[in-house]
């Protein structure tokens, strides 16, 4: 499956669709296939800051607890709360309804540096 | 089996079937299995209100024969296998030395006319229970007893489910409504001849069924085809983790090792002191008597809150008191269930612990165990 051209991607399996300066980030649909039926979500509070590269939340499967990366560095402005009461919305609609947070960005450029729909599909699809 | 394709990873019979039938596969001591097919939620509610089929083709089955064949379990096993009539079976453990754990094991009498017994362990331990039996068969020159590794010439599929009896009945005249748990029998099921043991481990009715290994494949499909309608379907070893642990069937290497005492694990009911001697009885006997220093006790999580692992630290009052051996989030129950290895002083129904996860302490209850235990047979 193609992912959605109007995002940019990480290796670590995020994307990121930008709005002016603020970033909305997700997981993909390869990464929920990866880790299953997903059970438990946690999410940074708003205000908090993010640093591109490192881990900002986890995300629990019935096997395992993986971290999520942020894609950049910015200010948390509002999170997912209804993610977080029923985090399986991250397997039936990773690009929509599982966003995770959005973040006011210090740098909208930096989101420029990230793999576009078709490199992400090749890396994910390599990476298999 | 063996090497495949220069990785040192073995495949069963049915490992083509897995792959076409989109499982995602894992490395799981040493094997190439199924983790899991249509995902872990769906087919473990899948085994506990319909049935599911899993292939067990990794563990290991050994036949110990022979004039001595039950004194020497006597001997090399704390269960009392001397209660066992034919085609019978009980729950054991292999001991070490000092009172620690080998292995646990199932051992079935043969049925009606047959001596001997058939044994079914884990697929991690297979060479060093051998080694282990070897060793010990080796003390005991005066025990005339034969064991015969049958792992790589048996194949294992088990159907697990309320379904179970009703799909395996329509393709074997064995009567199983007859047949009560932990039994083992001879039988024909589609055609084959196979060892059929009412046993599992999932907490739910079931069989557990030995064929040759190149007849595998073919009481697989024959299975899969006779419960369509029933709702079977491939089970992988995630849900059969999640299965084993809301039944509180303790997993070797988690509740279960060399350094663990069956009476620390909670399995003091499979030692049976008074049998007469056993290798480690005046070990085990000791922790009896003093009561254990660890306790392994079931807890659930408070709240919504993150999933209890293996390893996890578990403190009480911010002191360690001990560690999660097994940890899930439970499909059945919807919140987190987990057991642990904790100091005595701190066991009790109702008392709490604190679970570390990835630094933060998590509120935990203990509760009674079994997480779930199925209604009627």
């Amino acid at each position: 499956m193609s992912s959605p051209e109007n995002r940019k991607y990480t290796k670590t399996h995020e994307w990121v669709l930008l709005d002016g300066d603020v970033a909305t980030i997700g997981v993909t649909d390869h990464a929920q296939q990866e880790l299953g039926d997903i059970t438990y979500l946690e999410l940074p509070e708003e205000g908090d800051a993010l640093t591109a590269g490192e881990t900002f939340g986890v995300i629990e499967s019935v096997k395992a607890a993986s971290d999520v990366y942020s894609p950049v560095d910015g200010e948390v402005v509002e999170r997912n709360s209804d993610a977080v009461d029923a985090p399986d919305v991250i397997n039936s609609s990773p690009y929509d309804g599982a966003w995770l947070v959005k973040v006011k960005l210090a740098d909208p450029s930096q989101v420029d540096t990230l793999m576009d729909a078709a490199a992400y599909d090749e890396f994910a699809g390599d990476a298999h | 089996m063996g090497d495949v394709d220069g990785s040192s990873l073995k495949r069963t019979p049915l490992y083509d079937r897995h792959v076409a039938a989109g499982a995602r596969i894992i490395d799981f001591s040493g094997w190439e299995m199924p983790v899991q097919y249509e995902g872990i939620l769906a087919e473990h509610r899948r085994v506990r209100t319909q049935a599911g089929l899993f292939d067990l083709g990794h563990m290991g089955q050994l036949d110990i024969t022979g004039p001595d064949a039950l004194p020497f379990l006597q001997y090399t096993t704390t269960n009392d296998v001397s209660k066992l009539g034919p085609g019978e079976a009980s729950y054991g453990m292999l001991p070490n030395d000092h009172g620690g754990v080998v292995d646990d094991i199932f051992v079935y009498r043969k049925p009606e006319g047959q001596d001997g017994y058939f044994v079914v362990i884990n697929a991690a331990n297979v060479e060093r229970d051998l080694a282990r039996w070897a060793e010990l068969k080796g003390r005991r020159p005066d025990l005339d007893v034969t064991i015969t590794d049958l792992s790589d010439t048996l194949g294992m599929i088990a159907i697990q489910g309320p379904a179970s009896e009703e799909i395996v009945q329509t393709l074997t005249d064995l009567d199983l409504a007859n047949l009560p748990y932990f039994s083992l029998r001879d039988a024909t099921i589609a055609g084959i001849p196979v060892r059929l043991g009412r046993t599992g481990y999932t907490g739910e009715d079931g069989f557990e069924i030995f064929p040759a290994i190149e007849r595998t494949g073919a009481l697989w499909d024959a299975l899969m085809e006779a419960g369509k309608d029933a709702g079977l379907a491939p089970i992988g070893l995630g849900a059969r983790d999640t299965l084993r642990l809301e039944a509180r069937m303790p997993l070797y290497g988690q509740e279960l090792g060399d350094d663990i005492s069956p009476y620390e694990a909670g399995l003091g009911w499979a030692v049976k002191l008074d049998k007469g001697d056993f290798v480690g009885r005046e070990f085990m006997a000791a922790v009896k008597a003093e009561g254990p220093g660890r306790k392994a006790v079931g807890f659930k999580t408070v709240g919504k809150s993150p999933a209890p692992r293996t390893h996890y630290d578990v403190q009480v009052d911010g002191q360690k008191v001990g560690e999660v051996t097994s940890g899930a989030f439970s499909p059945t129950l919807g919140e987190n269930i987990g057991l642990a290895l904790i100091d005595a002083a701190y066991a009790g129904v109702g008392k709490p612990l604190q679970i570390i996860v990835r630094g933060k302490p998590v509120e935990a209850v203990q509760v009674k165990v079994p997480f779930y235990k199925r209604s009627g047979k």
